[in-house]
């Protein structure tokens, strides 16, 4: 009787654990393996713009036009501690050592300070908000004033931050400041007010080299998209994951 | 606004490297520094209580009420530091109303009322009722009405009442501790879960920060205890010194070894962010980290806590140790704060240089305004002295 008994609870336990072993298989046929690069989740509807932009190193000439049409546009001050975008030059010494250099945000254009004869390589890395879709500076807002549009824009409504500067904290890539008059969080709207009415950004009209495109990443045979599919491209510390959808073109390790 | 950018065009010119143009601005300046060590005070104060009452050390009697008083004032003013520093202090109430829920810092209102109302003030509600009862009918004047409000109109004194006033307070320290954990392991995260920035971003910065406030808030109330007894020229009860002084030995063991295994654990990685690190330490953190933080606010500290555990000298002797002591731990966890907040701002998110900081005196961020915020929890606590002295409360007699 007692083999009885646990020949039946064996036979019970078998049964019950075919049906849970198909049921996550059968769950992982419903809900696929889904491998996430970059920012490769898609809006909700993929008919509407899902905003990205492209930078592609190896056309900027570090002429600064882009950071001082985006402090015009966008009322940003002038002073030099105030960006919502800007030019970094990176200089690699033939000793291996890394200069960098942003004066007024590369307004005012650059000067090579290391003779030539010093030079590994050099080359301008224009610098912006990543509008993140996994984006720190949103997740750290702690009365949700920093939010993502459904676009894909990563927007802040100043009637609403209360200037606790977490999101400054939060932000990787240096891309937020305190405005000095509002008192609250600022950054790069990618021109919001333009993209939406079917314009294209301050930054991206004033480029003289075509080195800045912004784009829909739904739209496939948009120049992003082409951008993307012609150029090997990577984003700004990606073992952060913060779905950065700001790629550059022929990025250089060092660069951070 | 133009002495602002004046201020900016100095730190612009002592930088070092390349720091991002936005991160001149400094964000978190010393009255952010003054938030975790208050919060750190209260949590480690509150703890040196409930060992008495939970954990039944007896011999800490002496310190117990004084315990949840400083306690109660730090907590009153933790927030204050908090709020004078936004940029937009009149929307600080949009943290409670609409609070975020991914955010860290978003529920930080909510763990401090919880603290404040359920566990502080409570505690010491249930502990001081009788006494209030008391002083309401010997007391005269303003003072009686005080008390009488204050007992909420609840006098009955008959034992089964005092009974459970005990038994609720015992309840409520028993659900105290993990509280107190969760207030100061909370603002442990609040910059432990910043992935940018590689200085805060680990997981033990919550644990390093509990056992940090511990020994600032024993260390506290060590000296608090001291400085009560010189005013009121009473003797010391050495008993409960010694004791204080063994736990502020024991925590600040772990203490030190956490922190030293966050740096070692650092250092053996060596990370991307390893060298601006082991620069950033090694230059503009050197004096509050190595000379401010490690030597004199623990290493002497630790090696006359632990020489007093083996031998001891006179009282008198060992009075102004145990002084010099809690001065020292106090003053090392005060940098010890210092280094986490400013320090992490220092270095650039490029990694590629530094940036400077300067108090400046006036203004909502200033030197005058960390000295109101640091100064007023003592004249609380003298008021809170006065009104609920735990060298009046009732005494049981011993049969």
């Amino acid at each position: 009787m007692g083999t009885e008994r646990r020949e039946h609870s064996r036979r019970k336990f078998i049964k019950t654990a075919a049906i849970a072993a198909s049921g996550i298989f059968a769950s992982g046929l419903i809900n696929p393996f889904n491998a996430i690069i970059f920012a490769a989740e898609k809006p909700n509807d993929p008919t509407k713009p899902w905003w990205g932009y492209g930078i592609d190193i190896e056309k900027c000439i570090g002429c600064g036009r882009c950071a001082n049409a985006c402090k015009s546009e966008n009322n940003v001050p002038r002073e030099p501690f105030y960006f919502r975008t800007w030019v970094e030059q990176y200089t690699i010494k033939n000793d291996g050592t890394v200069k960098v250099e942003s004066p007024n945000g590369g307004i005012d254009g650059f000067e090579q300070t290391v003779p030539d004869e010093d030079i590994f390589k050099a080359f301008f890395v224009p610098k912006m908000c990543n509008h993140c879709y996994k984006s720190p500076c949103v997740q750290a807002c702690p009365v949700g004033a920093t939010y993502e549009s459904p676009d894909g824009v990563v927007l802040v409504d100043d009637t609403y931050c209360i200037g606790c500067r977490y999101c400054v904290q939060a932000c990787p890539y240096g891309c937020r400041y305190i405005h000095p008059e509002k008192n609250v969080a600022d950054k790069c709207t990618l021109c919001y007010h333009r993209i939406s009415k079917g314009k294209t950004t301050a930054c991206v009209e004033v480029c003289p080299t075509q080195a800045r495109i912004v784009g829909d990443l739904n739209d496939k045979n948009g120049p992003l998209v082409q951008f993307l599919k012609e150029h090997t491209c990577l984003v700004l510390k990606p073992h952060l994951n913060t779905g950065s959808k700001l790629y550059y073109n022929a990025l250089s390790g060092e660069v951070r | 606004m133009e002495q602002h950018y004046q201020h900016l065009y100095e730190m612009l010119s002592q930088g070092q490297g390349y720091v991002f143009p936005n991160e001149v601005d400094l964000q978190w300046g010393l009255l952010i520094v003054l938030y975790p060590y208050i919060t750190g005070l209260v949590a480690g104060a509150f703890i040196l209580a409930s060992l008495e009452r939970v954990f039944n050390v007896k011999v800490l009697k002496p310190t117990y009420e004084l315990a949840l008083l400083t306690a109660l004032s730090f907590l009153l003013v933790a927030t204050m530091p908090l709020v004078s520093h936004l940029g937009k202090p009149l929307r600080s109430y949009e943290i409670w109303i609409t609070p975020h829920s991914s955010s860290a810092m978003a529920i930080f209102g909510f763990v401090y009322i919880w603290y404040l109302m359920v566990v502080l003030l409570l505690e010491i509600w249930f502990d001081y009722r009788r006494d209030m009862v008391l002083w309401s009918q010997q007391e005269k004047g303003l003072k009686r009405w005080i008390y009488r409000i204050l007992t909420l109109g609840v006098t009955d004194l008959s034992p089964k009442t005092i009974k459970w006033d005990d038994k609720i307070g015992y309840f409520i320290t028993v659900v105290g501790i993990p509280s107190a954990f969760l207030l100061h392991g909370y603002v442990g995260f609040i910059f432990g879960s910043i992935k940018a920035n590689p200085w805060w971003s680990t997981a033990l910065m919550p644990i390093i920060f509990i056992f940090s406030a511990m020994v600032s808030g024993i260390a506290l109330v060590m000296f608090i205890y001291m400085a009560v007894s010189y005013f009121r020229k009473q003797k010391i009860d050495m008993l409960a010194l010694d004791t204080v002084g063994k736990y502020l030995f024991y925590i600040l063991i772990l203490d030190f070894t956490l922190e030293g295994l966050d740096q070692i654990h650092r250092i053996y990685e060596a990370e991307e962010s390893f060298e601006i690190l082991s620069l950033l330490v090694s230059g503009r953190l050197y004096l509050t980290l190595f000379i401010f933080q490690i030597f004199l606010g623990t290493i002497i500290p630790l090696s006359v806590l632990a020489i007093l555990q083996f031998y001891k000298p006179k009282e008198k002797t060992r009075r102004i140790l145990y002084l010099a002591t809690s001065l020292l731990v106090l003053f090392g966890i005060f940098f010890m704060r210092w280094n986490v907040v400013i320090g992490g701002q220092l270095f650039s998110k490029s990694f590629y240089g530094f940036t400077s900081y300067k108090i400046g005196l006036a203004g909502s961020e200033g030197l005058v305004m960390a000295l109101v915020w640091i100064i007023l929890p003592f004249l609380i606590l003298a008021f809170l002295l006065w009104l609920l002295p735990p060298w009046k409360k009732y005494v049981e007699k011993a049969n």
